[in-house]
């Protein structure tokens, strides 16, 4: 079961992924290159955050145009799993794999703090190990992480089932006053049509080791493992 | 360059001298053209007044040193490189050094601050190391009093989140305080914290004659001319076309740079690192050379520009950012170039290490300057003559009965809770990334930020600290109560307090008031390293921070300090935890109001004496605190520092959403047990039967420790002395006054 961890100059939240599938689920984990057009044998992508290309121009707007990508699209168009987190879901989104975008906070600042989620769609290959309502607490830390889509698109996302987290409180309660950065319909992670691939604002990654105080995120990669498992046979 | 002119032009009225324009002195110039054996061109001239600067030679702070404790068990390197390097064993070193950005800041703030962490960030990594963690250590006016501070504040916060937050290093701690002294010159100190083996350690050396000068990373352009100087005078309404000598950041570049350089690294290519700051490719390659005995040629039209017809003395001592200067093997060029080229960068040949001991300058292969190495290094230094402050005279004669207890101590203690330099300082860390590369354990807004070590079973402590207006009130004790402080941060945390940086900010050393400052700060910064065992490895000094119109800064001496947390299991954090716990004062509380917090924003006062302070005592103390945080006594631990027990207590009431109520047996004055900051003090909570362990071990050791009450699931702090109530506020109420604090200092209008 190999995962890659795709790489772009600006990746700052590669090692911490490589981590956290290296160390906590003690699975093989490998860096994929940007200007790689052969990922080799991968069986799920993360891409990580950080500020591929600096950010310039636009979040994610350069690294999408990567050789990597075109071969991270095909690899999702074969069933693969794929999962962008933070400036991973703005390339996602840019590379057009997921629907709408990513604006800047309605805050119009920067924002780093640990952040109550709720979930929403549970039947994915993302998401498998939590329950419909749970309230998980996720780290986030993004300038650009309002999402925003036609109001057309959210509805059928909404009726698709294809938003897996929400930002909620402590208690669950999905409303303006606990949306840290303006995102419609509170969103903070969806999936796309055919359920392969996710984009998500939320770091799960760094929500995944205990001694850090937070480990609900691990279940995000756990729920990825098994589906994997389950879909190639144990081989691990 | 012209622009500098100019403004020395002005200040000096007639002067058309030369090196008097270009930031020299009379004897200054008769020194170097002695050195010289004749006079020096422009090139030559624009050379030494860069490398004679304050900044770069430390000509007034350097005599000074001597006073400090730079070795000891852990230290594997004391000041010299671009950082020091301590020793947390099992073959692992950390390196670390903080690093002043005033001048800029104040005139461009948010490139100030952005380009002070790009710089503090490459000493680091020119050490061989991965950067772990940034803090700072911020100081304004008060913001409440004018827009501009405010502005500032925003500023300088966003330009050191985006910088940090784009490179991945995480922004862990720190501190940011108040004081009408800092109104017109603002102090913005960034420290770094690097990981690596022992064997990747690297230096600032030109060894090997033949080996090639590399310059990596950034072009070179006309930003940043004459930094170095520029830092080195007082600021004016004319450093407003200084604005030139401010460079401008670029993190996604320095975010390569870390990566190509560690690539680089790993393979045996490179001899010797330095980073480009102040003086550019001229200080960078003086010291490297200077470092080996040896000379080195450097021809400024091999040197990648983004800008035309630049003269031989701008390219030398440009401060473009994210550049580094390699010492690379000879014939190892182009497996370098080749790293480089992978992640899309220049590695560019630019010189030579030469045996004549010579600093060669070219220009198209023709010599444009040349002087001796040695020279450069050997900036005349400045012993002055310090004078006791006039004010001092008259704050120490200030006498607790001076002021009048306040009526309603419940509002005096939210009033404290929400002050400027007490509130939570939340709205400043939410905008630093404070949480990637997974390692932080405890998070901005503790007594320490701990960063725990991959796959080790150890973690370290960091924190920085400082206290203007103890230094302004008792330079040499308010020196000695910082590093004190900062030591108590590392204990009440779970570390072992290692080694420190130091950065000096003053004002103009050539005032006698301000020369006493320094050396005073100095004697005592050193006094309470050598006590705590806590040796300074590296730092900084940035004097001339004084405006016209202000005068100079609060005298500020800055610790950024580091401990080691020998197992995770010994991480301390200030919340109370358990409804039940007894709650224990470690140290002995006397009636000192002087130089408190409490007196600055209750009564307006910024006078009286420094609270005593006995560092034997706080050496045993401290010992004692780390020893029964080791033996699994505590649950909860804090220092008492800025606005005394009451706050000390109210904060980790806060934080752990518990209640308490404690009483007292003291005859002291109200005012003074609450708010008083006797020193040596700390708060800890534990269960009974741990409780009455620490007290039978403090009793053993004759150290003063008492059970003062118990934490509840109340929603109230009760404070009772000789069966009076003092305090009975409702945590909520302590709690919003504290959070909110801030916010609502940025939202006045002026």
């Amino acid at each position: 079961m190999n995962w890659g961890v795709l790489l772009f100059p600006g990746s700052n939240c590669a090692e911490d992924c490589f981590h956290v599938i290296d160390k906590v689920l003690g699975k093989p984990v490998t860096y994929l290159w940007h200007k790689d057009t052969d990922l080799g044998d991968v069986d799920a992508i993360i891409i990580p955050g950080g500020f591929s290309y600096g950010d310039h121009l636009r979040p994610g707007a350069i690294a999408h145009l990567s050789p990597a990508m075109t071969a991270v699209k095909d690899f999702a168009d074969r069933g693969g799993l794929v999962i962008g987190i933070c400036n991973g879901f703005q390339i996602l989104t840019e590379a057009r794999m997921l629907p709408g975008s990513l604006l800047q906070n309605k805050g119009i600042k920067f924002l780093c703090q640990d952040q109550t989620l709720k979930l929403d769609n549970t039947d994915t290959p993302f998401t498998s190990e939590y329950d419909p309502g749970d309230v998980v607490v996720f780290p986030i830390a993004h300038n650009e992480g309002n999402y925003y889509a036609k109001p057309k698109t959210i509805a059928e996302m909404e009726q698709n089932g294809q938003i897996l987290f929400r930002y909620c409180n402590a208690d669950g309660e999905v409303s303006d006053a606990t949306n840290p950065n303006g995102s419609i319909n509170n969103i903070a992670g969806i999936i796309n049509r055919a359920g392969n691939v996710v984009g998500m604002m939320p770091h799960p990654e760094r929500s995944s080791d205990a001694v850090l105080g937070l480990s609900d995120g691990k279940g995000v990669f756990v729920s990825m493992l098994k589906h994997l498992e389950a879909k190639h046979g144990s081989d691990q | 360059m012209d622009r500098i002119n100019k403004m020395s032009e002005k200040k000096s009225g007639m002067e058309e001298k030369l090196w008097i324009k270009a930031g020299l002195t009379d004897s200054e110039y008769e020194l170097l053209t002695s050195h010289m054996q004749r006079e020096p061109n422009t090139v030559e001239l624009a050379l030494y007044a860069q490398m004679w600067s304050e900044h770069c030679g430390y000509t007034h702070t350097r005599p000074l040193f001597k006073h400090f404790l730079t070795t000891g068990p852990r230290i594997v390197q004391g000041p010299g490189e671009n950082a020091g390097i301590v020793d947390i064993d099992d073959d692992e070193v950390l390196t670390f050094k903080l690093e002043s950005h005033n001048h800029p800041s104040a005139i461009a703030p948010f490139q100030g601050a952005a380009t002070g962490v790009g710089g503090i960030v490459r000493d680091i990594l020119a050490m061989g190391a991965y950067p772990i963690a940034s803090l700072n250590s911020l100081h304004f006016g008060h913001p409440g009093d004018a827009g501009h501070t405010r502005y500032l504040i925003s500023e300088v916060v966003h330009g050191i989140g985006e910088y940090g937050n784009c490179l991945g290093v995480p922004t862990v701690g720190g501190e940011l305080r108040f004081a009408d002294a800092y109104k017109g010159n603002p102090l913005v100190n960034a420290m770094c914290v690097g990981y690596m083996k022992k064997s990747q350690i690297k230096k600032a050396i030109a060894t090997g004659v033949g080996n090639s000068l590399m310059i990596v990373g950034n072009l070179t352009g006309r930003d940043g001319m004459g930094g170095a100087s520029f830092a080195s005078k007082d600021l004016d309404e004319e450093n407003e076309e200084d604005r030139g000598a401010i460079q401008v950041g670029d993190p996604f570049m320095e975010k390569l740079l870390i990566e190509a350089c560690l690539e680089v690294f790993e393979e045996d290519y490179v001899v010797g690192v330095q980073d480009m700051g102040a003086a550019g490719i001229l200080s960078s390659s003086v010291e490297t050379a200077s470092k080996a005995g040896n000379g080195v040629e450097i021809d400024v039209s091999l040197v990648p520009k983004r800008e035309e017809a630049m003269r031989p003395e701008e390219v030398m001592i440009s401060e473009s950012q994210e550049r580094m200067l390699l010492i690379v093997k000879k014939g190892m060029e182009d497996k370098v170039n080749k790293i480089f080229h992978k992640w899309d960068l220049h590695a560019v040949v630019i010189g030579h290490v030469t045996d004549d001991g010579l600093y060669r300058v070219l220009e198209d292969g023709k010599t444009v300057g040349e002087v001796p190495v040695w020279s450069l290094m050997d900036a005349p230094t400045y012993i002055l003559e310090g004078q006791e402050p006039a004010h001092l005279q008259q704050t120490r004669s200030f006498k607790n009965e001076d002021v009048a207890v306040p009526d309603d101590l419940n509002i005096t203690l939210l009033t404290l809770l929400g002050a400027p330099d007490i509130c939570s300082k939340e709205w400043v860390y939410r905008q630093y990334d404070h949480r990637v590369q997974m390692n932080t354990v405890v998070k901005p807004g503790s007594d320490a930020a701990i960063i725990r070590i991959k796959d080790r079973d150890k973690a370290v402590g960091m924190t920085m600290d400082s206290n203007g207006r103890y230094c302004y009130l008792n330079p040499r004790r308010g020196a000695q109560s910082i590093v004190a402080e900062s030591a108590r941060n590392q204990v009440v945390s779970g570390a072992e307090p290692i080694a420190i940086t130091d950065g000096l900010n003053f004002g103009n050393p050539e005032h006698p008031e301000v020369y006493y400052q320094l050396e005073q700060s100095i004697i005592g910064l050193s006094e309470a390293c050598r006590a705590l065992d806590t040796p300074v490895i590296g730092g900084n000094a940035s004097l001339y921070n004084q405006t016209p119109e202000f005068g100079a800064i609060f005298p500020t001496p800055i610790i950024g300090m580091v401990g080691l947390v020998k197992s995770l299991d010994h991480i301390t954090t200030m919340e109370f935890k358990n409804a039940g716990d007894f709650i224990l004062m470690i140290g002995e509380t006397r009636d000192e109001l002087g130089a408190s917090e409490y007196l600055d924003q209750i009564h307006g006062l910024v006078t009286g004496d420094v609270p005593e302070l006995d560092l034997e005592l706080e050496s045993k103390t401290q010992k004692f605190i780390l020893e029964i945080i080791r033996a699994g006594l505590v649950n909860s631990a804090h220092d008492i520092g800025d606005g005394g027990m009451a706050v000390a207590l109210a904060e980790s009431c806060i934080a752990g959403e518990l209640g308490a109520e404690v009483s007292f047996d003291l005859d002291l004055r109200s005012d003074s047990l609450l708010f008083g900051e006797s020193q040596t003090r700390f708060m800890l909570s534990a269960s009974f039967e741990s409780a009455e362990k620490i007290i039978d071990l403090a009793s053993e050791q004759g150290l003063e420790a008492a059970t003062i009450g118990r934490i509840n699931t109340g929603n109230q702090l009760i404070i009772n002395n000789l069966d009076n109530i003092l305090i009975d506020v409702n945590i909520a109420d302590c709690s919003e006054a504290f959070k909110t604090g801030f916010d609502k200092m940025m939202k006045t209008d002026a």
